[in-house]
């Protein structure tokens, strides 16, 4: 076990914190995304809190590892958990989506410079990392910095993922791990109806990747997945998370309408409250 | 026949450029732009150890060649990929690389403009995307491959530099220059052998405009031109100085940032403008030329360049001709000017 039973539900309570900031940031900003956010805590989580190496008091730190969100519109996890990492104070959330804000709508480097990049129009992030990668290997030395690029399943309709995916398996970048959120909606609908991405893991093994499925939501399993990406020495690895889109809020979960609208204020309120509640049972489950 | 380098009766090249003594004559030596270009990546790789090259399966062509043959460690193939190329080279630049990514004009910055904008300007990455090609003088290729919108789309994306060199001299001057701004640069490459007008003593700085040709007395209209259609407006000079009218024409080979003084000071100085530009009329170099004289110091206009048409099939020569800019059109338009 990479995580002992005190470090799991440690992380537990950390996404329902960070999940409960994403519902307070959206209902503050009056527009954004729900389902993804809450869908993505977990891993998030996971990243932040055990698998990175960084230094939030120097976001410059030439050694630390990059994180590249591809799919800029779940942004509201992104800066949640770099706040709980000590990027920057939780207060600076609920200025999300406000002017002169430093969490724009979608991420922007110019308002936020820890952010490796922007990013909103999709498709685009694992070309970035798979660059970033490349130019680690050109170094002439095996700098043990890694690559992490987070994605949409939607994106991968994007045909520049596929070309990003071509080039991953040639230059075989073992300093490079991938997620796509596989949670099965886009705005459209189910996405194998607006257009059928499986069989999705072959479809990478084909290009040439290595690549885990696991559940989205088991701490323990997406901290293996990230482990075992730094011991395949000879492919990029790419992890197909499986999550429930809204995760953490029964009423939102799996509904694909909540993709791309905020809460009002009380749906915001029976959110929270149902998130404070289940913080409750895990800090219960802690004790014990 | 002989250059004019400046008699007191007849308008002359502007000495102090050290240009092409022989710029004039029936066998001036011809160089591809894009020839220069190659030679520039080369040395800008020797200058500096963080300048990588990617190419789009077009190595030989948009002249990456050279540098892969001398740098094959920093050099990436990425195939028929050039949206994947621009965000690539912007990870790349993110990690210290300072990356050029070379093809043609009509895919990078054509197809891949968005990656461009987003991955590369609006991160403010350092990538250098050289676009070959550019231009109805590709020629036999036809329409789909001449690329006459290039200027526009980069210009008007924030942080970008465009960079129109007037022949191999000195566009191999501008990738060396463009290696070292720290900012996203579009360099902008034709195909074919043009004459060259520069020497190797000829001063490039990104951003300064150059009088190349300087009447004897006061000149009546100010030409300014950028790429190869420099040499059209140069032998359009010279006959209209042999006819007993006198303008002076301007290098303008850096498109952005825009050098406002020089276009300013060429307008009161002569009152009148004409621009050339193998490139659509709309929202190229003239459009900029304008967009900066209309608010600072207004005169009458006139655009050489290619009027909201697609490009075909021809001779460099048959399509420039065709497309009303060659020299007989930038003296049509400086008869047209005057008589207002």
């Amino acid at each position: 076990m990479l995580l002992s039973p005190q470090q799991t539900i440690a992380l537990e309570e950390t996404a329902n914190d960070i999940r409960e900031s994403v519902i307070e940031m959206l209902v503050a900003a009056g527009s954004g995304h729900t389902a993804g956010p809450l869908g993505m805590a977990d891993i998030f989580t996971v990243l932040y809190f055990h698998t990175l190496r960084f230094d939030p008091g120097n976001p410059a730190w030439e050694d630390r590892d990059r994180v590249l969100l591809s799919n800029g519109h779940i942004c509201p996890i992104l800066y949640a958990a770099m706040a709980y990492a000590g990027y920057f104070p939780k207060e600076l959330l609920l200025t999300l989506r406000k002017f002169g804000s430093p969490l724009q709508g979608h991420p922007h480097r110019e308002f936020l410079p820890s952010l490796e990049t922007s990013s909103g129009p999709l498709g685009q992030g694992l070309s970035q990392a798979v660059g970033m990668a490349i130019a680690d290997k050109m170094r002439g030395k095996t700098g043990d910095r890694r690559i992490y690029c987070l994605m949409s399943d939607g994106e991968l309709e994007e045909g520049e993922t596929w070309e990003a995916a071509m080039l991953g398996g040639k230059h075989a970048l073992n300093n490079l791990a991938a997620v796509i959120d596989r949670n099965s909606i886009q705005i459209d609908g189910d996405t194998e109806d607006v257009m059928p991405l499986e069989p999705l893991a072959d479809k990478w093994r084909a290009f040439n990747w290595h690549v885990l499925e696991i559940d989205g939501h088991n701490l323990e399993a997406i901290a293996a997945a990230f482990h075992e990406a730094k011991s395949i020495y000879n492919k990029p690895t790419m992890i197909i998370a499986h999550t429930i889109p809204g995760k953490g809020v029964v009423e939102f979960e799996r509904d694909y309408e909540w993709h791309g609208k905020p809460p009002n204020k009380e749906q915001a309120a029976m959110a929270l409250a149902e998130l404070r509640a289940l913080g409750e049972k895990i800090r219960e489950r802690a004790q014990s | 026949m002989s250059a004019n380098t400046g008699e007191l009766s007849h308008g002359g090249l502007n000495a102090s450029l050290r240009l092409n003594a022989h710029l004039f004559d029936d066998g001036v030596e011809k160089i591809a732009i894009r020839k220069g270009f190659g030679d520039g990546l080369v040395l800008a790789g020797e200058a500096d150890p963080r300048v990588v090259v990617l190419s789009a399966d077009l190595t030989e062509s948009a002249q990456a060649e050279a540098f892969k043959k001398k740098f094959p460690d920093r050099f990436v193939e990425l195939g028929v990929a050039e949206q994947n190329m621009a965000a690539v080279a912007s990870g790349m630049a993110a990690m210290g690389k300072i990356p050029f990514i070379t093809s043609y004009a009509m895919f990078s910055p054509g197809r891949n403009w968005e990656q461009i904008r987003t991955t590369v300007c609006y991160n403010d990455r350092p990538v250098k995307i050289a676009g070959s090609h550019a231009g109805v003088s590709v020629g036999p290729d036809g329409g789909t491959h001449q690329a006459i919108e290039d200027i526009a789309i980069t210009r008007v994306i924030p942080r970008m530099t465009v960079i129109c060199p007037c022949d191999a001299i000195e566009a191999r001057k501008a990738t060396l220059a463009a290696a070292s701004t720290g900012t996203p640069v579009y360099l902008r490459l034709a195909r074919n052998a043009t004459p060259v007008i520069t020497t190797d003593d000829t001063p490039f700085r990104i951003g300064e405009a150059q009088i190349v040709w300087q009447p004897s007395s006061s000149a009546s209209v100010g030409v300014i031109a950028t790429g190869a259609l420099l040499h059209k407006a140069l032998i359009a000079a010279r006959a209209l100085s042999e006819s007993g009218i006198e303008v002076e024409v301007m290098n303008l080979a850096t498109i952005k940032p825009l050098d406002e003084a020089a276009i300013v000071a060429l307008a009161k100085r002569t009152g009148r403008i004409v621009t050339v530009e193998e490139h659509q009329i709309a929202a190229g170099m003239g459009s900029a030329v304008a967009e900066c004289l209309v608010t600072k110091h207004p005169v009458p206009m006139r655009f050489i360049g290619v009027r909201d048409r697609f490009g075909q099939s021809g001779t460099p020569e048959e399509l420039i001709e065709y497309y009303g800019m060659g020299s007989d059109s930038i003296v049509a338009a400086v008869h047209d000017i005057l008589e207002g």
